[in-house]
């Protein structure tokens, strides 16, 4: 190990030259990290492209179901969440430790908070078994009762001729209904088909964020628990960094998901 | 030269124990040991194909049911890809050779380094846990919706895959940023080696394709365990969607093979033509362009699955497309070549049978990639023998071909050249066997992944389990080779072949830190400054032995 000149107890690994070669080393391999991160839940954005592009119906008919109170909520506690981050990492720059305890401690607060209400929005559905795939058992008389609005979509446009599939006789077999089926099964319909595809969607998108979440608390648990060996400085904060960038990721993510699920029109 | 000091300190004698090894930072360490665990597999992997060959030698029942003769044939496409060419080159080569080429001490991130193998070898053991819960018969692709009905254990199987990806994108993260910040002093992009340009092509589709497959086989697993539907058409979900996914990552994915295989080929080719290499800058950025078009072409596995005509259109044209920089490559090592004072050494051998074999194995390529042609040969054995030629021919040769090129250097011991360039013959003809009549019989219209065939075609199934037994007695003679070289080799000089990268600049094998200061780095390519000096058994810069 090799002391910087100016004496700092930050040490830097044996194989790097210079303490800026080490820090922007491990800034680029944070920022590739965070590519990976990206197209990890790219697939799924792209599962919810081509599910939506051909049955807008199943979307507009589900996403009814989701509180968009909650959502906007989690998206505000999410955004502050990020601030209290940014602003972390400028206090550990700037040596601050009183003020960086307490920004890690909001933020890690704020990442609790949105576990807290996604909860709550977890057991709503859990209750009312607007569940994935084959757990999907709704309570259509409750639901109704509590969701007058996914009601009225339904009296307001017979979606069966909403999806983009074409009837079987014209376009491919497999999903498509044939010409038939569409008018008949769905004229005094009480939901589209498939709707527990958005479920799905929905489950494996916002659990997947959910575990991010959980990992970016983690993370930044355990820059805060360092806190107390007095571990960060002016020319040490690269940790505090680091995690706040991935905490801008996980927060970044959410932006996009809460208006692809709970804000469709 | 240094031989005394060399052998006081190097990085096989730079601590003792299990410990040493399994918990090293050392890159080349790692090197090693994923070397020793890849060969393991490798083998592994080529005793599935042995049963496979064997099982076919007759239609019907040769020596396993139908069932038992489907897991070992998904056992062998599974071990051999994820286990085995996968982490290959990189994992093994890049790992050793990419920093001591850079000069520089280490990778950027040597713990993240280790994490890698560890991950490397979790993976591995929840794909041979599988192998005992019941081996999966789903074909390496584990496609759905059988894949999600299968009652063996793909559970366990994809989990292992999924592992098996964050180690492969931990090494790319790494690679990148080692080249990026860690080049030595005179080392311009345009003089990094060509091993390393393939490297870091191969390090952005692994940090850009792997997670595609990460989420699509979490998706696979949550889709078993929990019923999630989203592949499921019963659920209304789509079996296609997950073959877009998969081929997302699986074709890039034949690029993270072949991609070290090529730059591997561009130092042999140089090396052992005592030549420049020809076309330095086409090479380089061949090897980025195949990276980017691997990203636009994964639809040619869709062809026959429903996929729109434009859709079709538009991914043969790309297809085709990509034969424009693997052809760059391929003219330019014959331009090398060419006037060049070429010596057969076993490296060398493999090279040239990388040249034909992935001759052939491009240009079939080109007959499936053309959508008229695909309707006929798809899924048949005309399929299976274009992927072995490339994928066997081109990288399995090119991985055989880096080993015995550096093996003087990693182990600091000579192996006896005669054996390795029997091994190698033995090894083209072997394959050449196995292979060329799969073309013929798949072209005739025998399906991949029957378990029995009509009496017409056994003349070709002996052919290739003939070839494929001889494919099995050259690896004996080159394991036999390479082990007994360890024991018993001639010591190996600093520079045997040559070469003027700078790992050939530090002792054989290197000291644990690589070198005390870094080198400065000159042209990778310009050998007529090494000649060869009788009294240290190798290649020595020509004003040194002036000096001596």
């Amino acid at each position: 190990m090799r002391r910087l000149e100016n004496g700092a107890a930050h040490e830097i690994p044996h194989h790097f030259a210079t303490p800026r070669q080490a820090y922007e080393s491990g800034k680029l391999g944070m920022w590739i990290f965070l590519a990976t991160e990206v197209l990890l839940f790219g697939g799924l954005f792209a599962a919810y492209a081509v599910y939506r592009g051909n049955h807008p119906e199943i979307f507009i008919y589900a996403h009814r179901f989701l509180d968009s109170r909650l959502g906007a909520l989690n998206t505000l506690i999410l955004i502050t969440s990020s601030l209290t981050m940014a602003w972390a990492v400028r206090s550990a720059q700037l040596g601050n430790r009183r003020l960086l305890t307490l920004l890690l401690a909001l933020t890690l607060l704020g990442g609790c908070a949105f576990l807290g209400v996604k909860v709550v929005e977890y057991e709503h559905k859990w209750k009312h078994g607007l569940l994935w795939g084959k757990r999907y058992r709704p309570h259509p008389a409750e639901t109704a009762q509590e969701h007058p609005s996914a009601a009225e979509v339904l009296r307001e446009a017979p979606l069966g001729d909403r999806t983009n599939i074409p009837p079987a006789a014209i376009g491919p077999s497999g999903l498509a209904f044939s010409a038939d089926e569409t008018r008949a099964g769905h004229a005094d319909a009480e939901e589209p088909r498939n709707v527990q595809l958005f479920f799905g969607v929905y489950f494996a998108m916002t659990g997947l964020h959910g575990l991010h979440v959980v990992a970016g608390l983690l993370v930044i648990g355990w820059v805060f628990v360092r806190l107390r060996g007095g571990a960060y400085g002016p020319s040490n904060f690269e940790a505090v960094d680091r995690a706040g960038l991935y905490w801008h990721l996980v927060d970044l993510i959410w932006i996009f998901l809460f208006p692809l699920l709970y804000l469709i029109h | 030269m240094n031989g005394s000091t060399a052998v006081a300190d190097n990085y096989l004698s730079h601590g003792r124990g299990f410990r040493s090894w399994f918990f090293t930072l050392d890159h080349k360490r790692i090197g090693v040991m994923y070397l020793a665990s890849i060969f393991f597999f490798l083998i592994l992997g080529g005793f599935f194909a042995m049963l496979i060959r064997t099982e076919l030698l007759t239609p019907g029942r040769t020596i396993m049911d139908a069932d038992t003769y489907n897991q070992v044939f998904t056992l062998h496409g599974a071990v051999m890809i994820f286990l085995f060419i996968i982490p290959g080159i990189p994992a093994a080569f890049g790992n050793f050779v990419l920093p001591v080429m850079l000069g520089a001490k280490d990778v950027a991130f040597p713990r993240l380094n280790l994490l890698s193998y560890h991950l490397y070898v979790v993976g591995a053991i929840f794909s041979v846990v599988s192998i005992l819960l019941g081996a999966v018969d789903t074909g390496w692709t584990f496609y759905t919706p059988y894949s999600t009905t299968t009652h063996t254990s793909v559970v366990s199987m994809t989990l292992g895959a999924f592992i098996l990806g964050f180690s492969s994108i931990f090494t790319g993260i790494n690679f990148i940023v080692t080249i990026h910040r860690m080049r030595p002093p005179g080392m311009s992009w345009n003089r990094l080696p060509l091993f390393l340009w393939a490297l870091y092509s191969t390090a952005i589709i692994q940090i850009l394709a792997t997670p595609v497959l990460g989420i699509t086989l979490l998706l696979l697993i949550v889709e078993r365990l929990l019923g999630i539907g989203i592949f499921d058409p019963a659920l209304g979900g789509d079996p296609v969607l997950y073959q877009h996914f998969f081929w997302f990552y699986s074709h890039p994915a034949v690029y993270i093979m072949i991609l070290p295989a090529m730059g591997v080929m561009s130092e042999l080719i140089s090396v052992f033509s005592r030549k420049h290499i020809f076309g330095y800058k086409a090479i380089a950025y061949s090897s980025v362009a195949i990276a980017v078009l691997s990203f636009l072409v994964w639809g040619h596995h869709m062809f026959t699955s429903g996929q729109s005509d434009l859709g079709n259109m538009i991914f043969s044209a790309l297809t085709f497309s990509v034969a424009i920089p693997s052809a760059i490559k391929v003219f330019n090592w014959l331009a090398t070549m060419y006037k060049g004072s070429i010596r057969l050494d076993t490296p060398m051998l493999y090279a040239l049978s990388f040249l034909l074999l992935f001759g052939i194995g491009g240009l079939t390529g080109l007959f499936l990639g053309a959508l008229a042609t695909d309707v006929h040969l798809h899924d048949t054995y005309f399929v299976v023998a274009h992927f072995h030629y490339t994928m066997m021919g081109g990288v399995l040769i090119a991985f055989l071909g880096a080993m015995h090129y550096w093996w003087p250097k990693m182990f600091g011991r000579m192996y006896s050249e005669k054996a390795g360039r029997l091994a190698a013959f033995l090894v083209f003809v072997g394959f050449n066997l196995t292979f060329f009549s799969q073309f013929v019989m798949g072209s005739q219209g025998m399906p991949r992944r029957y378990y029995n065939y009509v009496d017409r075609f056994q003349s070709y199934h002996v052919l290739s389990t003939i070839g494929a037994y001889v494919l099995a007695i050259a690896f004996v003679v080159l394991a036999g080779n390479l082990i007994h070289s360890l024991f018993r080799g001639r010591k190996a000089p600093a520079n045997p072949w040559g070469s003027a990268t700078l790992e050939w600049m530090c002792a054989s094998p290197p000291p644990h830190d690589n070198f005390a200061e870094p080198p400065e780095a000159g042209d990778p390519y310009d050998l007529e400054h090494l000649v060869y000096d009788e009294s240290i058994g190798g290649y020595a810069p020509r004003t040194a032995r002036e000096g001596a």
